[in-house]
């Protein structure tokens, strides 16, 4: 067996190479030549010279000018994207372990829980453009949901939930949130069914209580996957821009400590705001924005690395 | 003991009163929740203008019809392309995307699992590491690809990316280790199969229950893409895809109609949600999969 290994390694090894070729230049080519350029780009700085004429400067200029200079917004736009994570991260997290346990539950066996996960993850696979434009039509000025506000004397006068910053903050966290528990109530529903049914065997014959079984044996051992969660959703989080972008734009803009910020703005809407065609275009500045947003995710990958890594030293 | 069976057993029975109506309560409330926009959408879909926006309703009304016409009659205002062609232009990017994705996912799958080489697993952790950088972040960069390679306009550089997606490379190899033995490419290797052909005629039919999951959702994550494709096809109106469609929907803002603006979302939705539920059971576990994968 082992000299027929052998001789298969040095057989049909290359077809090893071969096979994975295509992937490996399709990620060159589409992934990693362009975060490169993007790191190349975020150095060169783009300065007046001129009334029309300007030149590339190389260095830290745009980190200088555009991330630590007098314009904040990147910090702001981080800022904002982390809120609108958190807002709609902690209540889906809590109520799809709330969910998952229940669906687990041996002493109270739930009916209809196909349909129950079908509908709850539904919202999920819906275009998020399509979804953000809805509740953009139902919370305007002139939406159906205003207009049943008005008649309880929710909202009085020409204007709507659109016109305040919290409000939007917290309808587009509700959005993500209401998109989102499914898919991490069925991934956690997973999970629990994945751990070893003789311990629950073992606490029931004990004597162990659903809520005790809940916090002394699934909890535990569900960290691995909870940790996932975490990270994939935070990683995503960071990425967010369908929904902010097609529900409000960004705006409205808001004051805050003396000047006008948007109030519904993340990262990845400011890079896409300085690609775009237009008077502000700067290839320098939404690629510096890149680097920024690169970096943070690279730490929360890292940090998801060594957990898992130390999670398999200690097995 | 007796005891203490005695006692979980009286809880059991106390709790039973009232903890599973509260749970069917909450449950049903939920779903609701997730229908009840979309409910609005399809009655909105059916009712005029001004009666959209006096207030919600709850009866269908008769005027879908018209909004439909005013959809597609006045499709050169809203956007350059109508609610179909915008459909069509989304298949014609995703439809080849998915493919190649899951085609060539189980082609770097099966070679990581199948051969012994130098790299193998240098390759095999160079995958997984790169499974989370996300794409937007070098969107600058993919621009300038585009120009390099004359590609930008075209819909090439939405779909051959799909051929290096490190996560369903990723859930191919776990499909494989799991049930794919590599006797079979031997046994073939003795039948005289070259190793390509023993892939696509032996390999593939094995891997298509896995390769049709990861599908639907390459599939949805292609169709539901709004980012990429508004940045790389923003001079090009008249590739605009479904989402781009919806985009130019909300933006056109000044005259607005609302019985067209949510006729025009509820086609959007309407393929998807037939599509969803007709395979439900296989997305439902699908997503249980993609969590248990640590």
């Amino acid at each position: 067996m082992n000299k027929n290994n052998k001789t298969k390694t040095v057989e049909y090894g290359k077809y090893g190479y071969i096979f994975i070729l295509p992937f490996f230049i399709a990620f060159l080519v589409f992934q990693f030549y362009p975060l490169i350029y993007t790191f190349w780009t975020s150095m060169w700085q783009e300065v007046k010279t001129g009334r029309s004429s300007s030149e590339m400067v190389f260095g830290f200029g745009n980190y200088a000018q555009y991330v630590f200079g007098d314009s904040n917004e990147v910090f702001v736009a981080i800022r904002t994207t982390i809120v609108l994570w958190l807002l709609n991260f902690i209540p889906q997290i809590l109520l799809s372990l709330l969910l998952a346990a229940w669906f687990t539950d041996a002493h109270n066996k739930l009916k209809g829980q196909g349909a129950y996960k079908v509908i709850m993850y539904m919202p999920n696979i819906i275009t998020a453009a399509t979804i953000a434009v809805l509740f953009y039509n139902l919370f305007d000025i002139h939406g159906s949901i205003t207009a049943v506000m008005k008649s309880f004397g929710w909202i009085t006068g020409e204007t709507s939930m659109l016109m305040s910053g919290y409000a939007s903050l917290f309808i587009i966290a509700f959005i993500q949130f209401w998109m989102w528990y499914g898919n991490t109530m069925i991934v956690l529903i997973a999970g629990i069914m994945g751990i070893s049914p003789s311990l629950y065997e073992a606490a029931m014959v004990d004597g162990a209580s659903s809520r005790q079984q809940f916090f002394r044996i699934t909890l535990p051992l569900l960290k691995p996957i909870l940790q996932f969660t975490l990270v994939t959703s935070a990683i995503g989080g960071l990425q967010m821009y369908d929904i902010p972008q097609l529900f409000n734009g960004g705006g409205p803009d808001i004051s805050q400590g003396g000047q006008m910020v948007r109030s519904t703005e993340t990262i990845v809407m400011l890079i896409k705001k300085y690609v775009s065609a237009g008077p502000q275009q700067n290839y320098g500045r939404a690629a510096a924005y890149s680097v920024v947003l690169f970096i943070i995710t690279l730490a929360i990958s890292m940090v998801f690395y060594k957990l898992t890594s130390e999670k398999k030293q200690s097995r | 003991m007796a005891n203490n069976i005695n006692i979980s057993m009286t809880q059991d029975a106390k709790k039973f009163s009232f903890t599973k109506p509260f749970r069917y309560i909450i449950c049903i409330l939920l779903c609701a929740l997730s229908i009840f926009p979309f409910y609005i959408l399809f009655i909105n879909s059916t009712l005029p203008s001004d009666q959209i926006i006096s207030g919600l309703h709850f009866i269908p009304g008769n005027y879908f019809d018209n909004n439909y016409e005013t959809l597609t009659n006045k499709s050169d205002v809203v956007s350059s392309v109508s609610v179909w062609q915008a459909m069509g232009n989304s298949l014609i990017i995703t439809v080849p995307a998915t493919l190649l994705q899951v085609y060539f996912a189980a082609f770097t799958a099966y070679g990581i699992t199948v051969y012994n080489f130098k790299f193998r697993n240098l390759a095999w952790a160079f995958i997984y590491g790169i499974m989370m950088i996300p794409t937007q972040v070098s969107i600058v960069g993919l621009i300038k690809v585009c120009d390099l390679t004359n590609m930008y306009g075209t819909r090439w550089p939405l779909i051959l990316p799909a051929i290096a997606a490190p996560t369903t490379v990723y859930f191919m190899k776990q499909y494989m280790e799991a049930g794919f033995s590599v006797e079979i490419v031997e046994a073939a290797r003795i039948d005289g199969s070259g190793e390509f052909s023993t892939f696509n005629k032996i390999a593939l039919p094995l891997l298509t229950p896995a390769m049709a999951t990861q599908a639907i959702f390459g599939f949805v994550a292609s169709w539901n893409n709004l980012y990429t494709p508004s940045i790389l096809l923003a001079t090009e109106r008249d590739k605009a895809t479904m989402p781009m469609f919806i985009e130019a929907l909300k933006a056109n803002d000044k005259q607005r109609d609302f019985g067209e603006i949510y006729t025009g979302l509820f086609i959007s939705v309407l393929p998807i949600m037939i599509a969803y539920f007709l395979l439900s059971k296989y997305i439902v576990a699908g997503v249980a999969l993609g969590g248990v994968k640590e």
